[in-house]
């Protein structure tokens, strides 16, 4: 009874207050052997996947891959010259844009955590200067952010688990509003728009940077299907995220810069260098 | 019990972190529904065998260590698991003598009750409602519960723990 009265009471603790989150990080040091353990056959099987292969096949990756490189080098020199063109206007404009993010690449965990979150674990953690609510990208799209910070690792909530709601807007008209998460890998909801909303299927929604946590303007995912139903008195949005939420293995922790060094990092940029990138 | 002989805690504490192991243990999506209850199998074992030692704490604790690892709310776990532990604890004369297959069938109450209380938490945190898949791994770990009763009771035969 005492052990049923103290487990309720802290779930109560956990869920509405979040007092325990010194504990819970001391305590996932201890079971960080039994994670990283869990995630060794995998390791070693991409690991013996890299030695074994043969070498036309290593071949022709990176062929595909200098000629992949090829393109988006042109398109980066492009793109900084525009930003920088972006950032004079927006100076003169007077608006704070937040630019110059630094990123750092931490790989999943390949472990299974409780199959009805949406959460993943990642090997980086409060040692590589993971912080609360750190925004999470994989290489095409935003993936979600995180919620419990280890020394070292970190859990990261997917933008598709049903506690998490992401500020979004349209990228086609700027229409404003909030992709909630379902419980299911490849589904967000687009609730309360009403049933006139300039929403099409096949429509590219980006962050709106509008939480706060999230930097502006990065995919989240496209609309697949809309129902107006008579009787209801919202429309039904169904999104795909565009980030491979099931099949990533390599995920980006942006930090977006504080505005004192902004000015540093944009007169910096429009000279030379390509986003920082900390291996 | 006046000389104490070896406790051998530590076979205890090694079964349940394999536990513990397997249920973080990769497993293809297909897999995933049919993942056994393994912690709940192992400690319901230790409660039918040492029940003068191991009991609701025991399982508070494996249950705490099982939220963290599974990132689930702290205490989900253990609720369920103390919950399975005591009535573990006051069934635990009339299932010894059972013969298997009532067994069985009582064990898979138990597992029914651990996911029923995971169930509310999860309602009571505001998770959905899972699909009817949910109970899937109660049948798999009764289906296993006859294996896990006699490779633990062999394991402790073998290295004696009393």
């Amino acid at each position: 009874m005492v052990a049923a009265l103290l487990a309720i009471g802290l779930i109560v603790a956990d869920h509405r207050y979040r007092h325990l989150d010194l504990f819970r990080s001391t305590l996932s040091v201890v079971v960080f052997p039994l994670h990283y353990l869990a995630s060794l056959p995998d390791t070693l099987g991409r690991l013996m996947e890299g030695r074994l292969a043969r070498e036309e096949e290593l071949r022709a990756r990176n062929e595909a891959l200098r000629r992949e490189n090829l393109v988006l080098a042109a398109r980066l020199q492009q793109l900084e010259a525009l930003e920088a063109e972006n950032m004079r206007l927006r100076d003169l404009l007077g608006s704070a844009f937040k630019l110059g993010d630094r990123v750092l690449i931490a790989e999943l965990m390949s472990v299974d955590l409780d199959p009805y979150r949406q959460q993943v674990l990642i090997n980086k953690g409060a040692g590589s200067g993971v912080y609360l609510g750190q925004p999470v990208l994989d290489a095409n799209a935003v993936m979600g952010q995180v919620v419990r910070v280890n020394p070292l690792s970190a859990t990261v909530l997917l933008i598709t688990d049903a506690d998490h709601l992401l500020p979004v807007q349209v990228n086609r008209n700027g229409l404003r509003t909030v992709a909630a998460g379902t419980g299911y890998v490849n589904r967000l909801e687009l609730p309360h728009l009403p049933k006139n909303a300039d929403v099409q299927v096949g429509d590219l929604l980006v962050t709106s940077g509008l939480g706060g946590r999230f930097p502006s303007g990065y995919p989240v995912a496209r609309v697949t299907e809309i129902r107006r139903e008579s009787g209801e008195p919202f429309a039904t949005v169904v999104a795909v995220p565009t980030a491979r939420l099931d099949r990533t293995r390599e995920v980006l922790l942006v930090w977006t810069l504080p505005t004192g060094s902004l000015n540093q990092a944009l007169t910096d940029r429009a000279r030379e260098s390509p986003p920082e990138i900390v291996p | 019990m006046t000389q104490v002989p070896a406790r051998r805690t530590w076979v205890v504490v090694a079964s349940l972190t394999l536990a513990l192991f397997l249920t973080i243990l990769p497993m293809p999506v297909w897999g995933q529904d049919f993942r056994p209850q393994w912690v709940a199998l192992t400690l319901i074992y230790w409660c039918l065998a040492l029940p003068a030692r191991i009991g609701i704490f025991w399982a508070w604790g494996a249950g705490l260590v099982l939220d963290v690892t599974t990132g689930t709310v702290l205490g989900q776990h253990a609720l369920s698991l103390s919950v399975v532990a005591w009535l573990t604890l006051q069934l635990h004369q009339r299932l010894r003598i059972f013969p298997l297959l009532q067994q069985s069938i009582s064990v898979w109450v138990l597992l029914l009750v651990e996911r029923l209380l995971a169930l509310w938490v999860m309602g009571a945190t505001g998770q959905p409602t899972p699909t009817l898949w949910y109970w899937m791994p109660t049948i798999v770990g009764v289906l296993l519960w006859p294996w896990v009763f006699h490779v633990l009771r062999d394991l402790r035969r073998h290295l004696g723990v009393a």
